[in-house]
């Protein structure tokens, strides 16, 4: 089947009959449909097909919250992007230089974010008057020149597809249904993508479903060679593969690398790993992905609800194990109470947020990073909690690890915030030996003897005696013979555990509690500055945490390429803060703070160190574009120099 | 081994050093009295042992027992109680819950834990009431209670938790109650023995907050009349002379009636092992409240694979199958490509 693909019609991939792809370094494409169209499908071989040609990559998924939503409205338009470049790249792109509109409600959607003379391929068989009414249209944009800055091609899709599957015998409902594969062959062929990744994964996820699987492979086919021969196409183009570091790679998401933590912090850790969780988008694909791998001793349990989930993780982790609980911002708020126990109980405890658009509901499908807040303070009393927040989908993995090792070694929940946008956004992944991760297991060190001499000479366990430098207290497991004992919600009092009423002691335990969680910014590195002019070089640092890595550092490389100085820090841990983050943050005259919220981060550090960060806030439910982060960066710079803090704060400025 | 009859344990063992803080004439104390001494008759160990309760006066329970314990949240102790079951298959898993916790804040849990068949036992202190929050109406107060929070009245229809938990289908269901230490010891070993999960709904008396709710079919004169005594593979009879017996009627219904009457061979024969549980759910049905005829005793208890069993054989297929996990071919087990240095 190598070669299939031309074997068949007598054309080759090397181009005999003349045409050259013409280089070019990057190029933006966007997949546009109605959510039935499969064009998340296309979008992610598309993705498959250039990692495993060597490009990088950077995907962004966007489709609504409803599974078929309204055909043929922009509410129910599904869109894939994609970014594939011959050098390292960090966002999914600002503007698209391809749009594939498969009807007139895609086009409508996604011409607004064209980068100028971006190619548009239409599928011209779908818009019919009814359909260009449906999307909102009053005029046919084919016609009424608004499309004048881009080049138009116009594809009948649906009608080429259906004629190129008859050989299938698809029944002419479904082989319509090809038309994603048409759409994709079509742009693998226009940039030179190889089409064996995808003919091979065509035929084996259709192998129980020959009918299926010919109709998929025909309608590829056909759209390759549409383009190979129809004369409107003056050109392929080719992307290069990337310098990327040598190693074995993967193309990941940061649910799958999430999951695939998960598994290696109960390896590593040499512990069961107990999920409990409730499906809730956009976190559902992490239980979907742990549930296929007991083999590695994980328990999954779909509970009766979020609070149910997080309870039997405790549980479980009280019992011995890696408890973790995955979930959404509404999951957050139910496990609040659950979280509270785990901090006075003090016992190891994951919990994965994947953000997405709030308050209540909001936007189950779109990105947010406004649960900060809410991780840091969202329970009753004095309940501290370490936080940690991955930048990359590959991020994920080395997060989910660090996360479970502060678990295990501090006896502490942990929240993990990641969101939508890294969730179903994918990357090429270097893949770590697993050698080099860390070894867990000598933070478990579960307790197995007494560790009290009372005054009468006899040895007794005492469950909240602290290890005098993490203050962790011993975790003794049930089942330990002569360690039983008893501990709840209740003030326990310090080293007995004993229920206490004691005024002192209470305060005596919110502070060690305080302090335990403090203590942990000795553990953890130090903010390590992206300033080429080392620390306090620049003229500005930008701030920044989790998912918005990729737009903040392209923006600040593209400002230090326009001659400005600029540096980035960008925290993985927010509770608690590098032990340096005061001296790093004083030591720059400014600092900006570009967040998917209103400026979370910015409130923390403002209260912790007394700094005047202004923000860049961005809520409309999509992660931030380099430009903007870019813009916002100039607009800092410009600004210094005149009147010292001079009000100007970029709060609220929207992308 | 030389006898298995013998007990290695005594109730001192199995009492904590804590200082029991009940109310003084708390029904509570019954009930830790019987647990305590069934403790070394079954031969339990203590370090395989674990009480995991929620919030209430009776989710203090863990704190008095010699044994691993969690005194957990309002209404969350199934759901804890699950993580610690499926987790460790070898601990016998207890939760202890009050009507309050188990039934209102707490009731899905409770329907998800009995539905699942997790190895569990669970034992229901029902005293009609909130005690711990002074006395408010609970989800068992019959309608029209006049407490702190309904001046005027319940208006609430209350719930019956044995009906309940056969409504979820759970395994094993049964009632007993605190004035009688050796029913439910009995009661409670048999849910003990019991593989998956089981609850006792136990009738308890609040004696600050709603005495005496239960002293209609519980004081010792009035038991013979007004309790009947569910035995497996026997005619369901009551009444000082066995006068009284329950017969299933036509359509359906569990009815009370003179045995002279009706004839002893027409008696309902209680067959707890019943797959289906219409009939148990019928006899639950038998009182509305304890002012009438109460049937005590285990109601249903069928076998049924308990869900740590299921998930454990599912791990041991997965490993059987795909063979034990081996991380660094799970981060290859995608569509790999290798770039070369100086690429």
């Amino acid at each position: 089947m190598a070669d299939s693909v031309v074997s068949s019609s007598a054309h080759s991939p090397s181009r005999p009959n003349g045409h050259r792809p013409q280089p070019v370094d990057r190029v933006v494409i966007r997949f546009a449909g109605d959510s039935g169209d499969g064009m998340q499908l296309a979008g992610d071989r598309f993705t498959a097909s250039s990692a495993i040609f060597g490009n990088d990559i950077a995907t962004f998924p966007d489709f609504p919250a409803e599974i078929r939503a309204p055909a043929g409205t922009v509410a129910g338009v599904s869109a894939f992007q994609i970014h594939i470049s011959d050098h390292d790249i960090l966002t999914p792109g600002d503007h698209p230089n391809v749009l594939v509109a498969m009807n007139p409600a895609a086009l409508k959607a996604h011409v607004p974010d064209l980068e100028p003379g971006a190619a548009i391929l239409l599928n011209s068989d779908a818009f019919d008057e009814r359909s260009l009414q449906k999307a909102g249209y009053v005029a046919d944009p084919r016609t009424d020149h608004s499309l004048d800055s881009f080049k138009v091609y116009e594809v009948p899709m649906t009608s080429l597809t259906m004629e190129a599957v008859k050989p299938s015998g698809t029944k002419a409902r479904d082989a319509e249904r090809s038309k994603n594969f048409f759409a994709l062959g079509l742009v693998s062929w226009m940039y030179s993508r190889p089409p064996e990744p995808t003919l091979e994964w065509v035929a084996k996820r259709f192998a129980g479903n020959d009918m299926v699987r010919q109709a998929n492979t025909l309608a590829f086919k056909a759209g390759w060679n549409f383009g190979e021969t129809a004369e409107i196409f003056e050109s392929a183009y080719e992307v290069k593969p990337a310098h990327l570091p040598a190693g074995t790679y993967t193309n990941i998401s940061g649910n799958t690398a999430l999951a695939w933590g998960v598994v290696a912090a109960g390896q590593l850790a040499k512990l069961p790993v107990f999920l409990g969780s409730y499906p809730i988008t956009p976190a559902s694909d992490v239980l979907h992905e742990l549930s296929k791998h007991k083999n590695f001793g994980v328990r999954t349990l779909q509970a009766e609800d979020e609070i149910a989930g997080v309870g039997s993780a405790l549980g479980a982790s009280y019992a011995g194990a890696l408890g973790v609980t995955t979930t959404s911002g509404p999951g957050l708020d139910l496990k609040a109470e659950t979280i509270g126990l785990a901090v006075s109980l003090e016992l190891p405890l994951l919990v994965i947020d994947i953000q997405r658009g709030g308050p209540s509901t909001g936007l189950p499908t779109k990105t947010e990073q406004a649960d900060l807040l809410q991780a840091m303070y969202g329970r009753h009393g004095e309940a501290p909690v370490p936080v940690l927040a991955p930048s990359t989908p590959g991020d994920c993995f080395y997060t989910v690890i660090e996360a479970a090792r502060i678990a295990l070694k501090y006896r502490t929940p942990v929240i993990l915030l990641s969101d939508g946008y890294l969730a179903n956004g994918a990357e090429p992944w270097r893949i770590p030996e697993v050698s080099d991760l860390p070894d867990l297991s000598a933070d478990v060190r579960q307790a197995s003897s007494p560790n009290k001499v009372l005054p009468d000479g006899s040895e007794v366990f005492w469950p909240y005696l602290r290890d005098t430098e993490t203050l962790a207290r011993p975790w003794a497991v049930p089942g330990t013979p002569g360690l039983m004992h008893r501990i709840g919600g209740l003030e326990k009092a310090d080293g007995s555990g004993n229920v206490s009423y004691d005024p002192a002691n209470h305060d005596l335990m919110v502070r060690l509690r305080a302090q335990k969680v403090a203590g942990i910014a000795r553990d953890i590195p130090p903010a390590e500055v992206d300033d080429p002019d080392g620390v306090g070089g620049a003229d500005l640092l930008v701030l920044a945490w989790g998912s918005t890595y990729g737009a903040v550092q392209a923006a600040v490389r593209a400002v230090r390429a326009g001659g400005r100085r600029v540096a980035h820090l960008h925290l993985r841990h927010l509770n608690p803060f590098p032990a340096n983050l005061g001296d790093v943050l004083r030591a720059y005259r400014k600092v900006l703070v570009p967040e998917v919220n209103l400026g979370q981060l910015r409130r923390l550090v403002r209260a912790e160190y007394l700094v005047d960060a202004e923000g860049l806030n961005k809520v409309s439910g999509q992660p931030f574009r380099r430009e903007e982060v870019q813009k916002a960066i100039l607009a800092s710079l410009g600004s210094l120099g005149h009147a010292n803090g001079n009000g100007a704060s970029q709060q609220g400025r929207a992308g | 081994m030389t006898d298995l009859a013998a007990p290695t344990t005594t109730r001192k063992d199995w009492a904590s050093d804590q200082e029991v803080r009940w109310c003084p004439g708390c029904g509570d104390y019954s009930i830790l009295t019987a647990v305590q001494l069934l403790m070394p008759e079954i031969g339990a160990k203590r370090e395989d042992t674990v009480f995991i309760s929620g919030i209430g006066c009776s989710s203090r329970f863990p704190y008095y027992m010699n044994t691993y314990g969690v005194h957990s949240i309002h209404g969350r102790a199934p759901a804890f109680a699950t993580g610690v079951a499926l987790s460790r298959p070898d601990l016998h898993v207890w939760v202890v819950t009050g009507d309050g916790d188990a039934l209102s804040i707490g009731g899905n849990h409770l329907l998800h834990a009995l539905r699942r068949n997790v190895n569990l036992t669970i034992i229901l202190f029902n005293n009609q009431i909130y005690g711990l929050t002074k006395g408010q109406y609970s989800p068992t107060s019959e309608a029209g209670k006049v407490t702190k929070s309904t001046p005027f009245g319940s208006l609430d229809h209350p719930y019956n938790p044995v009906s309940l938990a056969l409504g979820a289908e759970a395994s094993f269901v049964a009632r007993t109650h605190d004035m009688d230490r050796k029913h439910m010891m009995e009661v409670f070993r048999r849910a003990y023995e019991h593989k998956g999960a089981a609850l006792v709904e136990v009738y308890q008396n609040c004696n600050v907050f709603n005495d005496g709710a239960f002293e209609a079919i519980t004081a010792k004169d009035n038991r013979p009349s007004m309790l009947i005594p569910l035995e497996h593979g026997k005619p369901v009879r009551f009444g000082p002379q066995g006068e009284k017996g329950v017969v299933i009627n036509d359509q359906g219904r569990a009815v009370i009636v003179d045995v002279a009457e009706v004839g002893e061979e027409r008696l309902l024969v209680h067959d707890e092992s019943r797959p289906d549980p219409s009939v148990a759910f019928a006899l639950s049905r038998l009182a509305n409240g304890p002012h009438e005829p109460t049937p005590i005793g285990v109601f249903r208890a069928v076998e049924r694979p308990d869900y740590g069993s299921l998930v454990a054989r599912q791990m041991d297929e997965a490993v059987a199958k795909k063979g034990p996990g081996d991380l660094s071919a799970l981060l290859r087990s995608g569509t790999t490509w290798t770039v070369e240095a100086g690429q």
